[in-house]
């Protein structure tokens, strides 16, 4: 087996990863909230994109066109399902433990499971269309589809918008004072309320894009969300919570640990992505990307 | 634990007992089965007292559980204090490993690193055909010391053990939690480095907690394996260990008898919305886990406290 097959296999899964698990990241960075409804961001996008494509595809319109409305359609979704989420029970567990907020999560991510049903219903959507509109190329006798190749192009122009978003701009400023210091923020005049519901709202769209850019090349059934919550929190805790950097490196970790696994051991390619993240748990225990606290009394 | 909370555990026990030969099988069935279950929660009330969360009990109920079919499909043996003794043993061995690790971790990375651990065990499981894959495998129920019995009667043995196991894990643990070390746990909840200015170390604490709670969850495991019949690797699987930390939440840390009605509560919960409106099982858990966490943090077991705080203000003011 070709090792560059396999490195692209794993780039390509990696970048897929970081997709899904930057919006994650980003709300505990700012927030401390490590959301379970992530996943249900993810399946909330996906479906809406598939829905798009549906309706978009029976108008027989041009098909490049329908790249611009599934994605900007998931990404709209999430911010919507993140606002509601946000203003509706968030805001008022905010100060809580931190185990507290992920139980609360969790109990959205089991309503927001049941409420998909009741919308899309439950049977799988398929929205293949722009997944092989754009074809396949063969790279070292391999057939890829150029579509996932893509993907990573998306990824990395997500990650530099991100990295621009945060680092350059007057709003990335202040979310730096909000992680840092947030009762100094407040009293520095920072509307720390606002911060939190736009930061929120771009963490939910991030995850309902992952699900968006996804939702072509798979088959979208109930139950996604809660299989793909675990993979993301993988990536972040070995990354470290809350690093956008650590997102890229847990990505890329535990994207190529996958694809070594699937073409050389496929036995181990479920065990594969927990034992990283056990592995980088075991030797540093905050993850690779953050520092310990000190302890207080 | 006085008389009469005494009195009432028995009388409760005695009646799902007696219950056998009344109720359906059914409810029989749901009693057995919860009273399985409630011994990994109790051993989730016992980790949230040092103030921790496992999101992965889920690995030593899928040990229990996978000990049981293991023993009698590989090795033919199928006495169930043998089984249960190989399973406790196999966890006493993984809890001291892992809780050699563990023990230095707090909070969500407390959480994430058992379930890492319990999905790693998924993973194994899923990928190995001798065990059945995802499909899992069948268990038979057990001989108690070579005396095998038919099937109404091997029910009725697995139903009447597990009250007796219940009856004494309550017993016991309840002493553990008014005892010394029961009192340094709750302690290392509050302030964990004030127990350690005592000259305690909130590790060997949260280690033995630890052990305690991963030998409850394999007993519970292998139980529930006799009484369900069957094994697959969900039992290790991430939701597997949130439901029961659901459970655990519901009944509230407040006292050792809380699991074992929220338990009992859950099962029922769970099989009625199933029956009556199954794509609504989700919503309805979510909800009540909402509701708990925003209103009753201190679980079910807190209404009772909140009326007796009632009668004792209407009390002084009259």
């Amino acid at each position: 087996m070709n090792i560059l097959v396999i490195l692209l296999d794993g780039l390509v899964y990696s970048s897929w990863l970081f997709i899904v698990s930057t919006g994650l990241t980003l709300i505990y960075g700012v927030m401390r909230i490590l959301n379970m409804a992530h996943g249900s961001m993810y399946a909330i996008g996906a479906y809406t994109a598939a829905t798009i494509v549906g309706i978009y595809f029976n108008h027989g319109f041009v098909p490049w066109g329908s790249y611009f409305f599934f994605i900007s359609g998931a990404m709209f979704a999430g911010i919507i399902a993140g606002l509601l989420i946000e203003r509706g029970i968030l805001r008022i567990m905010y100060g809580s433990d931190e185990v507290i907020m992920i139980l609360v999560t969790y109990a959205i991510l089991l309503i927001l499971e049941d409420v998909i049903k009741f919308i899309w219903g439950v049977e799988g959507y398929f929205a293949y269309q722009p997944y092989t509109y754009l074809g396949r190329s063969h790279i070292f006798g391999i057939s890829f589809t150029n579509y996932d190749l893509y993907l990573i192009i998306v990824a990395a122009i997500i990650g530099v918008i991100l990295w621009l978003w945060l680092n350059k701009t007057r709003f990335g400023k202040l979310l730096i004072a909000v992680i840092n210091d947030q009762e100094i923020s407040v009293a520095m005049g920072i509307n720390v309320t606002k911060v939190y519901i736009i930061t929120f709202a771009i963490g939910c769209m991030l995850g309902a894009l992952a699900g968006g850019l996804t939702a072509p090349g798979i088959s979208i059934v109930p139950g996604m969300g809660i299989q793909i919550i675990i993979v993301a929190f993988a990536v972040v805790v070995i990354g470290g919570l809350g690093s956008i950097g650590g997102a890229l490196i847990g990505s890329l970790l535990v994207g190529m640990a996958r694809a070594f696994a699937v073409h050389l051991f496929p036995q181990i390619e479920l065990f594969v992505i927990y034992g990283v993240m056990a592995l980088v748990l075991a030797i540093r225990p905050h993850g690779l990307f953050v520092r310990a606290k000190v302890r207080k009394i | 634990m006085d008389k009469k909370t005494h009195m009432i555990l028995l009388c409760c026990l005695l009646l799902i007992l007696i219950g056998n030969f009344i109720f359906p099988k059914w409810l029989t069935f749901l009693f057995n089965i919860s009273l399985a279950k409630a011994f990994i929660v109790l051993g989730l009330v016992i980790l949230m007292r040092v103030g921790l969360v496992s999101f992965g009990q889920g690995l030593y109920y899928c040990i229990g559980g996978y000990v049981a079919g293991i023993c009698q499909k590989f090795f033919g043996i199928n006495d169930f204090f043998m089984i249960l003794l190989i399973g406790i043993f196999i966890s006493l061995i993984v809890s001291f490993l892992l809780g050699l690790l563990l023990c230095n971790y707090r909070d969500i990375f407390f959480a994430m690193f058992t379930l890492a651990f319990s999905m790693i065990l998924y993973g194994i499981i899923v990928k190995t055909e001798t065990l059945g894959s995802t499909d899992g495998f069948n268990v038979k129920l057990p001989t108690y010391f070579t005396i095998s019995s038919s099937f109404a009667t091997g029910k009725f043995l697995i139903l009447l053990i597990t009250i007796l196991i219940a009856y004494f894990v309550i017993i016991y643990i309840r002493k553990f939690f008014n005892s010394e070390l029961g009192y340094i746990s709750l302690s290392t909840k509050e302030n964990e480095i004030r127990v350690e200015y005592l000259g305690i170390s909130p590790k060997i604490v949260i280690f033995i907690n630890y052990s305690l709670a991963a030998i409850l969850a394999t007993v519970g495991g292998a139980l529930t394996a006799f009484v369900s019949g069957h094994v697959d690797p969900d039992m290790a699987y991430w939701t597997t260990s949130g439901e029961f930390v659901f459970v655990a939440l519901l009944g509230g840390t407040m006292h050792v008898i809380a699991p074992f009605i929220a338990s009992i509560l859950f099962e029922f919960i769970h099989m009625y919305a199933y029956d009556i409106s199954p794509n609504t099982w989700q919503i309805i858990l979510g909800s009540i886990l909402l509701l708990i966490i925003i209103f009753l943090p201190r679980g079910l077991w807190s209404i009772g406290e909140i009326f007796r705080k009632k009668e004792v203000k209407d009390a002084s003011n009259s």
